[in-house]
């Protein structure tokens, strides 16, 4: 099985801990899709329109979406044929294969880009409810405990209670929050942040924002305000601009990603809330639709949860049965 | 939207057909492909909408088709019935104790809107029913989320009752319960944390919760967007808690809401109330016909319908139709309209609801510049009567004048206007031969 040893090479690369979160976190996931998935291969045992149909349904379930679902069928019917696979537990490899491939499109780094000298700007946006807060406490634990310096701006001035959630998360992760009243302008709340930051040589500013439906063109503005007074104050920034997505999203994120990357340009994602039982397979829609990349996910609620995308990682956590029935070895056992 | 509405693609379908007198078998299949495809992109839950295509080509096939619609039409009409059906027919109201006070639950994942439901519903059922109500913070996980219902009742005047942090759910809903019959509330509401359908440990947490509570209702709170999953999360909530009715969040936004049916008929639980906004009075009653045209894409003519009822004077409405008849229609009349018009909320919800808004190739991707109508009210209410009346007086020292007064430019001034003349010539065609132009093109939409 190439394409399987291939991954395990590289994975075995990866620490145990990598590896592990993903296979963890996604342990509920991975009983709905890839168990699934082997009934499918059982049941059907040589490869026809009637599996691919069935895998089809399995991959809407998922959440990819219409559009992506068929551009994946198509792509390993045509792989099945060039290659003259029938039986369907040799197709595993290739599904492994095409989703990798539909994941991973150009080689680009899913790390965060910082600026290795000086101020880094991270402006988070997203709907309602995605986990915005949350995200940043961690994310900010997290640049924190690589020894960088972080300052959060609290530019969630609408919701009841935000500016609030931001300061529990500071006082736990010993950051400094920079706040003003609910209710004030949340560029201005962005401006201080980004003087404060300057003024203590921080090494990368959080800036929180209000949950907005992307619908909303006055709040969508007042992105672009955001984002405008950013790049005014600190040329270069904002270095990353992250649309948090809640996973068990539906079609709604493409356009959620479309009009964020409209408003703000988008230069990545974080998907939370993986660790339900949601798939994300909206993820393949939006890297193949938009080709915006997932740089980070959530696998559960504690503070180091928080983990950058790693595709094979993913695909591994999904589907860590075939990894291990393959050949019987453990990938673990590699180490 | 990647595709247009379900009922523009099946009027393409049809399109070769049109003319039968029935509706056959292989037309049904064609257009139950285009059905499913339209569930399916609204995220209706796969395995409904393959029990939802069968039922309709069963009853599709043979309909004699009504003499005013197109075969295309006919069905989506059995569609929409169908739909509205699955999603309980009417809408349903609160089950309120027989003795008080009455008890309403709130659970769901996180970041569903539970806090913000809560307090909306305890405003609204304060308003509707005349009911003093107290609101239980039993979220004691995620930070500042009973600082956050403490806001909102504070900014609604309704009581909240909290023990901290440090105290567990069950016990701050003991005594909370405690306290609303001691300071006789005759409703109570209890915020919950949210939680992963799957968490072994917070699901019991919440059967406790409803042991010493008694609820009379217990509302899932669910994110419209929410995908595929929906099923399974309802699934799991109703089997741990017998839910009663389910709270849709965030209908507001561009979300077609297909969880809503799946949600309906996997549980059977009533979709009872939808958020409409971020304000507290946006929460509405859950209208099933609606939902079903929105998930379709067919637009939401009837609340469109309803709200121009509401706001618009009929009596007001017949003048101003009559005065577009004669062309004297003023720049007074002009800016009374546009009052009328705002007065039924965000003009770009009111564009949303109108089915066909997006054939107007114009008025699909328009955008609506609130701001734009703020500057032409300005001008307008700068102008004396005689001008506005008659703006053909209106010369330059006049327009200096105005646009000084409005705080806009001359050039503002004058935008405006020619669009007004323009409005004017285009109402006149557009009443006397009844030439077809998008008689919406108002100088405020881009």
């Amino acid at each position: 099985m190439g394409f399987f040893n291939n991954m395990k090479n590289r994975l075995t690369g990866r620490t145990h801990s990598v590896t592990d979160k993903f296979r963890d976190g996604l342990s509920k996931t991975r009983h709905s899709l890839a168990e699934q998935m082997n009934n499918l291969v059982k049941k059907y045992r040589r490869v026809d329109e009637d599996f691919f149909d069935e895998l089809e349904e399995l991959l809407i379930e998922s959440d990819v979406g219409m559009t992506t679902v068929m551009d994946l069928v198509d792509r390993l019917k045509d792989e099945a044929r060039t290659r003259n696979i029938k039986e369907t537990a040799l197709l595993k490899d290739v599904i492994i294969e095409v989703l990798s491939d539909f994941l991973i499109r150009s080689k680009e780094d899913t790390e965060l880009n910082l600026n290795p000298s000086g101020l880094s700007v991270i402006l988070l946006v997203g709907v309602n409810g995605a986990g915005k807060t949350t995200t940043i406490g961690k994310l900010a634990n997290r640049l924190k405990s690589e020894g960088k310096s972080v300052l959060l701006a609290a530019a969630d001035t609408f919701r009841a209670g935000a500016i609030d959630q931001l300061q529990v998360w500071g006082d736990r992760t010993g950051i400094d929050v920079i706040k003003h009243q609910e209710g004030s302008d949340p560029a201005s709340v962005v401006f201080d942040a980004l003087q404060a930051a300057k003024s203590r040589k921080t090494d990368v500013l959080l800036c929180d924002t209000a949950g907005r439906l992307q619908n909303k063109v006055n709040l969508m503005k007042e992105l672009e305000k955001i984002k405008r007074v950013i790049t005014r104050e600190c040329p270069g920034a904002p270095h990353e601009v992250l649309l948090v997505l809640d996973a068990t999203t539906g079609q709604n994120a493409l356009n959620q990603a479309k009009l964020f990357r409209q408003a703000s340009e988008v230069t990545g994602i974080v998907l939370t809330k993986l660790d339900g039982t949601a798939k994300g397979g909206i993820v393949l829609a939006i890297r193949n639709e938009l080709d915006i990349p997932v740089k980070l996910v959530g696998l559960g609620e504690q503070l180091n949860d928080l983990q950058t995308f790693d595709a094979d990682a993913f695909l591994y956590g999904l589907f860590s049965e075939w990894f291990q029935s393959e050949d019987g070895a453990d990938p673990e056992s590699l180490n | 939207m990647a595709f247009e509405s379900l009922s523009d693609r099946l009027q393409a379908t049809m399109k070769r057909i049109r003319g039968r007198g029935k509706v056959s078998e292989a037309d049904v299949k064609q257009m139950t492909r285009e059905i499913r495809l339209a569930l399916l992109e609204a995220d209706v839950n796969f395995k409904v909408v393959k029990k939802f295509v069968k039922s309709i080509q069963e009853r599709a096939v043979g309909q004699e088709v009504l003499k005013s619609l197109t075969p295309g039409q006919q069905v989506i009409k059995v569609v929409q019935e169908e739909l509205t059906d699955l999603m309980g027919g009417t809408q349903t109201k609160i089950n309120f104790a027989l003795k008080p006070p009455t008890v309403l639950l709130f659970v769901g994942l996180q970041g569903a809107g539970k806090t913000t439901s809560a307090a909306k519903l305890a405003y609204y059922i304060r308003k509707t029913h005349n009911k003093n109500p107290l609101m239980i913070a039993a979220d004691i996980y995620r930070p500042a989320a009973i600082k956050q219902l403490q806001t909102l009742g504070g900014q609604l005047n309704i009581p909240v009752f909290s023990l901290g942090d440090k105290v567990s759910p069950v016990e701050i809903v003991r005594q909370g319960m405690e306290q609303a019959r001691a300071n006789h509330h005759d409703l109570v509401l209890i915020d919950t944390a949210g939680r992963l359908h799957i968490d072994e440990g917070l699901m019991d947490e919440l059967e406790q919760i409803k042991e010493v509570s008694h609820p009379d209702e217990v509302f899932l709170v669910v994110d419209a967007m929410t995908g595929q999953d929906a099923v399974n999360v309802a699934t799991a909530f109703n089997d741990r808690l017998s839910l009663t009715g389910v709270v849709m969040t965030k209908l507001d936004g561009d979300t077609r809401g297909g969880a809503a049916l799946s949600i309906r008929s996997v549980t059977g639980t009533p979709i009872k109330f939808v958020g409409m906004g971020e304000k507290m009075d946006a929460l509405e009653p859950f209208h099933p016909d609606r939902m079903a045209s929105r998930i379709l894409g067919m637009g939401d003519v009837l609340s469109l319908i309803e709200k121009a009822q509401a706001t618009i004077d009929e009596e007001k409405a017949r003048d101003m139709q009559q005065k577009l008849l004669s062309v004297t229609f003023t720049l007074d009349d002009f800016l009374e309209q546009i009052g009328q018009v705002r007065n039924m909320g965000p003009l770009e919800d009111l564009l949303a609801m109108m089915p066909g808004a997006n054939r107007f190739k114009g008025m699909k991707n328009m955008q609506v510049d609130e701001k734009k109508i703020d500057q032409i009210q300005a001008i307008i209410r700068s102008m004396t009567p005689g001008e506005k009346t008659d703006p053909d007086i209106i010369n330059a020292s006049r327009k200096k004048r105005i646009a000084l007064g409005s705080g806009t430019s001359v050039a503002d001034v004058n935008r405006l206007l020619k669009q007004f003349k323009d409005m004017k010539k285009m109402m006149k065609q557009f009443m006397g031969k009844g030439k077809k132009r998008n008689p919406f093109n108002l100088p405020f939409m881009q």
